[in-house]
């Protein structure tokens, strides 16, 4: 087993190799990639080297220190966070080495194509179907609320196989080509005014079976691994008290003291011990990860992460006196990523409020948590034995 | 990076006491023992204390005791707060532990830590740490002290008291046994808790600490009080989910399990969330008093504000959810109920807390 000591040898390596400051950005990345110091944990030859994936903080820390260009991750969040550990642990061979490096390099940007119009907490009822033509299939239907769809050169797509068969069964995975004919992605605007988010329409988008992942009807249990995986990224980085809203908010606080009021002091204290806790949480988690797998805890902290942010950024529109009336930008922005501190108070208050929503609701959250962590019986499922074409909707 | 998680060591532990505590503390028992004679079990106690060595866990091995940490005594309090036995580990192992353990006494520590006595630090059971140094004993210049202390926990079955009072020098701590001191009984709204009011009256004792150590070593021993009692109040909460939890799916209503209607669910996920919070806190804190760190007055804060409400939001869950039941004499939840009020006022409440943070962080009120 690699020690942390044999990592930094390698990362010595690399950056004997490849000086940072000579070196061009991509270049970097994709020897950084072929070194296996990307994800480390990640096999060998697909950018890693079997090791404890903890010590990846080992690798990233010495990187940084070095000046070493990153793959600006928040960027391609939805290909480190989902699309690669799906294609890892689904994929061939052929699309381990076709797919992942440039996923990691930030190349190609991945987005996800999973919630529908008609198929949001219930992702299972998702109608967009997929019908096989010989070697391809043939993919028609309408997904929502795609993150950086209009930059991105594939999506990890979930499609309905066989509408025969209870929802759950009859789904199948696939990679889409978001170049391809049949494709077309529309802004969605949002109450923020900026379009993060995307619609995409899929007209007879023929899509190869080789872009399969997983067996012809395994698609929800592939799309499982995406999504435990995206209640793990999410709440899942390391950061210091007072990291994040709350340092913010503090700093107005001390910088202001015009504006504080005893009610005020009562929230933000609690708020910030709130907020304590849950840093708190996030390190104790990431210890148990080290030591295991991925386990429904994402899904707790997901929770305790977005209720957080929405009372911070409650607060701090209170804490801003007349300027919490103003806003900084109505026009249709088209970002990459969402800058929740690069914008005004008045942005984050009215971002937040998606954060209970995107990425499994609340509601759904604890419903996973009660059943899955606390083993509470399930609602009764009525529709767990009916066809889906046979689905009331 | 402190650890949050628990050793192998601190699991086995944690089998052990859970075990004996399983066996000998169970809720029929305990429930029985409020109304006794006796209401702690200072069999119980021995065999914590001295046999299993638990009244020694964070005192070196040179002053008799185990040489492990106060990361173990969270354990200990975890599993204690989980049956809500009837010992004075709190009052004994804890506060006056820590107190002669800050006053760097040699004498009395081998053998509160060996079990062989009984100690109770002399402060009403509400006192936060940094509060003022208490004024309601004096010491004359013999050392023999008068005054009152109200509401002391585990000074009923105390053969040690360790008194802070002010003597013609200042502040000091002493050591009080039995005679000139009067310890009346308290009815506690905490049935599983002894209070008792304590009188002194030209009552001889031993100076610990003169002042120039005796604040620094009361607001250490209130300091390690605070912060473990918040692994007592997660064990507390713990208990209130699982039961709460196991009682949900056996009992049906309207054709199904109750607990498979969303409307309760939600409410226990919510709790869960809580309680994994409150643990990380718990566990910072004692992790932060085990190794000393500069962090600790913050650790401890955050730990109390948190773990306090937790269990307490916990205990009114599980009475509330547990329907008519949960308000019955015969069924347990009303003793982790009275427990986690009781404890949320012991050693500060979450609102002090949260106002010392107000200063240990930086952000001054209006």
């Amino acid at each position: 087993m690699l020690t942390a000591d044999d990592l930094r040898a390698r990362v010595g390596e690399l950056l004997a190799a490849h000086p940072p400051g000579s070196t061009d950005r991509l270049e970097f990345l994709r020897a950084r990639f072929d070194a296996g110091l990307a994800w480390v944990h990640y096999p060998e030859g697909l950018g890693g080297l079997d090791a404890p994936r903890e010590l990846q903080n080992v690798v990233d820390a010495e990187l940084a220190e070095a000046g070493a260009p990153d793959n600006d991750p928040r960027r391609i969040g939805i290909g480190l966070g989902m699309a690669a550990p799906t294609i890892l642990r689904f994929g061939t061979a052929e699309q381990h080495n076709r797919y992942l490096r440039p996923l990691w390099t930030g190349e190609e940007v991945w987005c996800q194509l999973f919630s529908e119009p008609g198929a949001g907490s219930d992702l299972a009822a998702l109608g967009t179907r997929a019908v096989r033509d010989g070697d391809h299939w043939v993919v028609t239907g309408q997904k929502v609320w795609t993150s950086v769809a209009h930059i991105a050169r594939f999506g990890i797509l979930v499609t309905r196989t066989d509408p025969d068969v209870p929802k759950h069964q009859g789904m199948t995975y696939f990679i889409c080509d978001m170049t391809a004919p049949g494709v077309e992605v529309r802004p969605l605007r949002q109450l923020t005014g900026e379009a993060e988010f995307n619609e995409v329409f899929l007209s007879g988008v023929r899509i190869p079976d080789t872009n399969r992942l997983g067996a012809v009807g395994e698609g929800w249990r592939v799309a499982q691994t995406t999504l435990m995986n995206e209640r793990v990224a999410i709440g899942g980085t390391a950061m210091p008290r007072e990291g994040g809203l709350i340092g913010m908010v503090a700093r107005t606080w001390r910088d202001r003291p015009e504006l504080r009021t005893p009610e005020l002091h009562d929230q933000l204290l609690k708020l910030w011990v709130e907020a304590e806790a849950a840093r708190l949480a996030g390190q104790r988690l990431r210890q148990q990860l080290a030591v295991g797998a991925p386990g429904p805890e994402g899904s707790a902290m997901k929770l305790a992460f977005a209720r957080l942010q929405q009372a911070l950024t409650g607060l701090e529109i209170e804490l801003s006196g007349e300027d919490g009336l103003r806003y900084d930008d109505w026009s249709l922005r088209r970002p990459e990523k969402v800058d929740m501190l690069g914008r005004g108070p008045g942005y984050r208050y009215l971002r937040a409020k998606g954060n209970s929503i995107e990425g499994g609701t609340s509601e759904v959250l604890r419903n996973i948590i009660a059943e899955r962590v606390l083993g509470l019986p399930s609602e009764p499922r009525v529709d767990k034995d009916v066809a889906w074409k046979d689905l009331p909707r | 990076m402190s650890d949050l998680l628990y050793s192998e060591v601190e699991e086995d532990l944690r089998a052990s006491v859970r075990s004996l505590l399983t066996d000998q503390a169970g809720f029929s028992t305990v429930l029985a023992r409020t109304e006794s004679a006796e209401p702690y079990d200072l069999k119980l106690w021995r065999t914590l204390a001295a046999d299993l060595g638990l009244a020694g866990l964070a005192v070196p091995e040179s002053l008799g005791g185990q040489g492990a940490s106060y990361r173990e005594v969270a354990v200990v309090l975890e599993e204690l707060g989980r049956s809500v036995a009837p010992v004075p580990f709190l009052g004994s192992a804890v506060l006056a532990t820590a107190a002669l353990l800050a006053a760097g006494d040699a004498e009395l520590l081998p053998r509160l830590a060996g079990g062989e006595l009984i100690g109770a630090l002399a402060v009403p059971l509400t006192t936060i740490p940094g509060a003022a140094f208490p004024s309601g004993v004096r010491a004359n210049s013999e050392g023999a002290l008068s005054g009152a202390v109200r509401t002391v926990a585990d000074a009923s079955v105390a053969d040690v008291l360790i008194v802070p009072a002010v003597g013609p020098d200042g502040p000091g701590l002493y050591a009080v046994e039995k005679t000139g001191v009067t310890v009346a009984e308290a009815l506690s709204l905490d049935s599983t808790r002894r209070l008792a009011d304590v009188a002194l009256d030209n009552a001889s004792s031993r100076l610990l600490a003169g002042p120039e150590q005796a604040e620094a070593a009361l607001r250490q021993a209130l300091t390690a009080g605070a912060g473990l009692l918040a692994s007592e109040q997660v064990g507390i909460a713990q208990w209130c989910l699982d039961e709460t939890v196991a009682y949900l799916k056996q009992r049906y209503q309207f054709g199904r399990p109750v607990g498979s209607f969303q409307a309760l669910k939600h409410r226990l996920a919510d709790l869960y969330l809580e309680i994994l919070s409150a643990r990380a806190t718990a566990r910072y804190a004692a992790d932060a008093l085990a190794s000393g760190i500069e962090d600790v007055p913050v650790a401890v804060a955050v730990a109390q504000s948190t773990c306090s409400a937790v269990a307490l939001h916990a205990a009114e869950e599980a009475v509330q959810l547990h329907g008519g039941i949960g308000m019955t004499w015969e069924h347990p939840a009303h003793l982790y109920l009275k427990r986690a009020k009781s404890d949320e006022l012991a050693l500060g409440t979450p609102g002090r807390h949260r106002a010392a943070l107000a200063g240990l962080a930086n952000l001054p009120p209006a």
